[in-house]
């Protein structure tokens, strides 16, 4: 595994780049100025809590938000794409399950009911790349092999419902990497499975696409599990992006105010005391002006409120704070 | 305050239970002796044709809750955790073996009075599905008062906002419907009204599954104080390790309708002597820890059990004898019973992964996503 060189690759030429991204439903701004990169090769995890915009940023990179259904401005610059957000349908035609796709959170709901396991991925492999029928029966029997699938011919002609969970969340990686895409978004892929099984999902999905050279966004809620799987790591709250960086820096010593409530909120075997932040997310209608986090946030300086800190760098990382925790 | 994690935490004050707290000579509050629950599915026999087959959710299953005792129920989903839980109320009839509650069968004390249902008290998974929509969170919570003649309608008021206010809830809330209420306050909704009673058991499932961490953590505090103030009798019914392990002095581990392990939460967790209970440990998500190798496969089918240990087709361990007969729940150590022909011992557990992992290997990406081939 040559890391250094993707690290460098990425810093040099990301595969994607967002700045700024705002996304408006109505009155209420979902995203607010939410800015990341990239490299090829990467993984990069969304945390945060419920709320934080983990999954709408997802789904905008999945161009599955309607133009008619939430305002976006920011820019969200995909290999040689300027932006994703311009693309009109036939642009996401070209990208769209061919070199982005996704792993959705319920593969019971994501996966069509009325089709078999084969015809669904058979279909994809005919339409996005053009293969004849026998051609595409055989690549889905090897792509259900190579995701770990027992008996993948008798598989082939099930349905759905007759899969466990595990099996289920399988065939939605098949289905997602049948197009070998240059970036797998992964929505909490794991968070409807019991725990031996959510490793199995985290292993396979991490091994495929290193095979391929793949780019990976990871959402999640566990920030163990983003320690384990993901090189880099966002940390959202409300639609704002607080601290980002590399996952091991962020996690070992968080230095935004959220990231350090957020970690120890985590359970882990053997914590004596938990000390959570009383409250929760204020709602769109209450958020104050400048940071989002500050009417929570044990280090809120008066101008907190009132004036948004911005994303700079600061050593290994990018911090949104005033008063962040010192450099060690 | 910490509380100790092993030995007798003795409950404050526990209604009816004396200074004391758990004497000995004290009846346990729950025991199952051999519990079996079986449900009959019918299934296609080829064409056109059904057979009867049935399907054993519970199979000898022997637990024993003692007053004042916290027990988390881990295990995966198909492990029988929820049926346990109903044979334990007596919303369903063991097949076969006896669930006492002080001595006497769960049925019976449930037809005898209302004593069961005001002593022990249930949180449901689906919180917001366990309330009435139609009915504010006063009315939620005043239900059991009135029902068990507690108070009087005059006095309803203020126990319903001392009871919010236990629950940390704002006043506020007290006339709002469920819909209007965060998931974090719908589960602390259904505490209030479980706690309504003055309960001395209280039983719950996942009651904070699906919620985020900070939520999570306000529950967990508010449960263990809970406990502590009311010297409850806690079952907790759980998939995360972390969870048992914060709330539960004990815990059981399920697999496939049997307890394979039992013993101080502490003790099992940082040793488990189960093969499936070193797999879960393993499986839950550490920081920086690679992920380790997953265990193979599936839970099996309950209709298609194997013959012998119930875990054989997924176990690193196994070994012949292990496929011949199943092995029954046998003591170990002090306080700690296994299901295992071949349990692990101490030498076992070199690599079990700590919290303060060792930095990754130089060259591998910031971050350490070790996943080895």
């Amino acid at each position: 595994m040559n890391a250094p060189d993707l690290v460098a690759a990425g810093d040099a030429a990301p595969l994607l780049a967002i700045e700024g991204l705002t996304l408006e439903r109505g009155r209420s701004r979902i995203l607010d100025g939410v800015s990341l990169t990239l490299g090829r090769g990467e993984t990069l995890a969304l945390v945060g809590e419920s709320g934080a915009g983990k999954s709408t940023i997802a789904f905008a990179l999945m161009g599955l938000i309607g133009k008619s259904e939430a305002k976006i401005a920011g820019r969200m610059r995909f290999d040689e794409v300027d932006d994703l957000a311009s693309l009109d349908e036939r642009g996401w035609g070209r990208l769209r399950g061919r070199r982005i796709a996704m792993v959705f959170q319920d593969a019971g709901a994501a996966l069509d009911p009325c089709y078999t396991v084969g015809g669904q991925l058979v279909s994809v492999l005919r339409r996005q790349l053009g293969l004849g029928r026998a051609k595409a029966r055989e690549r889905a029997l090897e792509l259900l092999e190579g995701v770990g699938i027992n008996d993948a011919e008798a598989r082939l002609s099930a349905y759905p419902h007759e899969l466990s969970g595990g099996m289920q969340q399988r065939v939605m990686v098949a289905i997602a990497l049948a197009c070998n895409p240059e970036l797998l978004l992964a929505d909490e892929p794991t968070s409807a499975l019991d725990v031996t099984i959510q490793a199995q999902i985290i292993r396979l999905i991490l091994t495929e696409i290193r095979a391929r050279g793949a780019s990976c966004v990871f959402v999640l809620h566990d920030l163990a599990l983003a320690s384990q799987s993901c090189d880099k790591i966002v940390v959202l709250y409300a639609g704002q992006v607080m601290e980002a960086g590399p996952s091991r820096g962020i996690l070992e010593r968080p230095r935004h105010p959220y990231t350090r409530l957020l970690k120890s909120c985590v359970l882990e075997i053997g914590t004596e005391t938990l000390d959570p932040p009383e409250g929760g997310v204020p709602s769109y209608g209450d958020m104050p002006k400048g940071c989002r986090f500050a009417t929570r946030c044990p280090n809120a300086l008066s101008r907190c409120l009132a004036e948004r800190p911005a994303l700079a760098a600061d050593g290994d990382r990018l911090i949104a704070c005033f008063n962040p925790e010192p450099r060690p | 305050m910490t509380e100790p994690l092993l030995g007798d935490a003795v409950p404050a004050a526990a209604p009816g239970a004396g200074s004391n707290g758990i004497a000995a000579s004290d009846r346990p509050v729950f025991e199952l002796l051999d519990v079996e629950k079986r449900f009959a599915v019918s299934r296609p026999a080829g064409f056109l044709k059904r057979e009867k087959r049935s399907l054993a959710a519970l199979d000898g299953v022997r637990l024993t809750v003692r007053r004042g005792a916290s027990i988390a129920l881990v295990g995966e989903s198909g492990s029988g955790k929820s049926t346990l839980l109903r044979v334990l109320l007596g919303l369903a009839e063991p097949s076969d073996g006896k669930a006492l509650y002080f001595g006497q069968p769960v049925n019976e004390v449930r037809a005898q009075s209302r004593d069961f249902a005001r002593s022990v008290a249930m949180i449901y998974q689906d919180a917001r599905a366990s309330l009435d929509p139609r009915m504010t969170v006063t009315a939620l919570i005043a239900e059991p008062l009135l029902h068990f003649g507690l108070c009087g309608r005059e006095a309803v008021g203020e126990r319903v906002a001392a009871l919010l206010s236990r629950v940390g809830l704002p006043a506020e809330i007290a006339e709002r419907y469920p819909a209007a209420l965060s998931g974090g306050q719908v589960r602390r909704v259904a505490i209030a009204r479980a706690l309504a009673a003055e309960p001395t058991v209280l039983i719950a499932d996942e009651a904070v599954s699906g919620l985020d961490v900070s939520t999570q953590a306000q529950l967990l505090n508010l449960l263990r104080r809970l406990k502590r103030e009311m010297g409850l009798t806690l079952l907790f019914i759980t998939h995360d390790l972390g969870v048992a392990s914060y709330l539960c002095e004990e815990i059981a581990i399920m697999y496939l309708g049997r307890i394979v392990e039992t013993g101080p939460t502490d003790a099992v967790l940082s040793a488990p002597a189960h093969p499936y209970s070193r797999a879960l440990r393993h499986a839950a998500p550490e920081f920086f820890a690679p992920i380790t190798d997953p265990l193979e496969g599936e839970i099996p089918s309950p209709l298609d059990l194997p013959t012998g240990c119930r875990f054989a087709s997924r176990c690193p361990r196994v070994e012949e004898d292990c496929l011949t007969a199943e092995p029954i729940l046998a003591p170990i150590a002090p306080g700690r019973t296994v299901a295992c022909r071949h349990p692990l011992d101490a030498e076992d557990h070199p690599a079990l992964p700590q919290i303060t992992a060792s930095a990754p290997a130089a060259g591998s990406p910031a971050g350490g996503a070790g996943v080895s081939a």
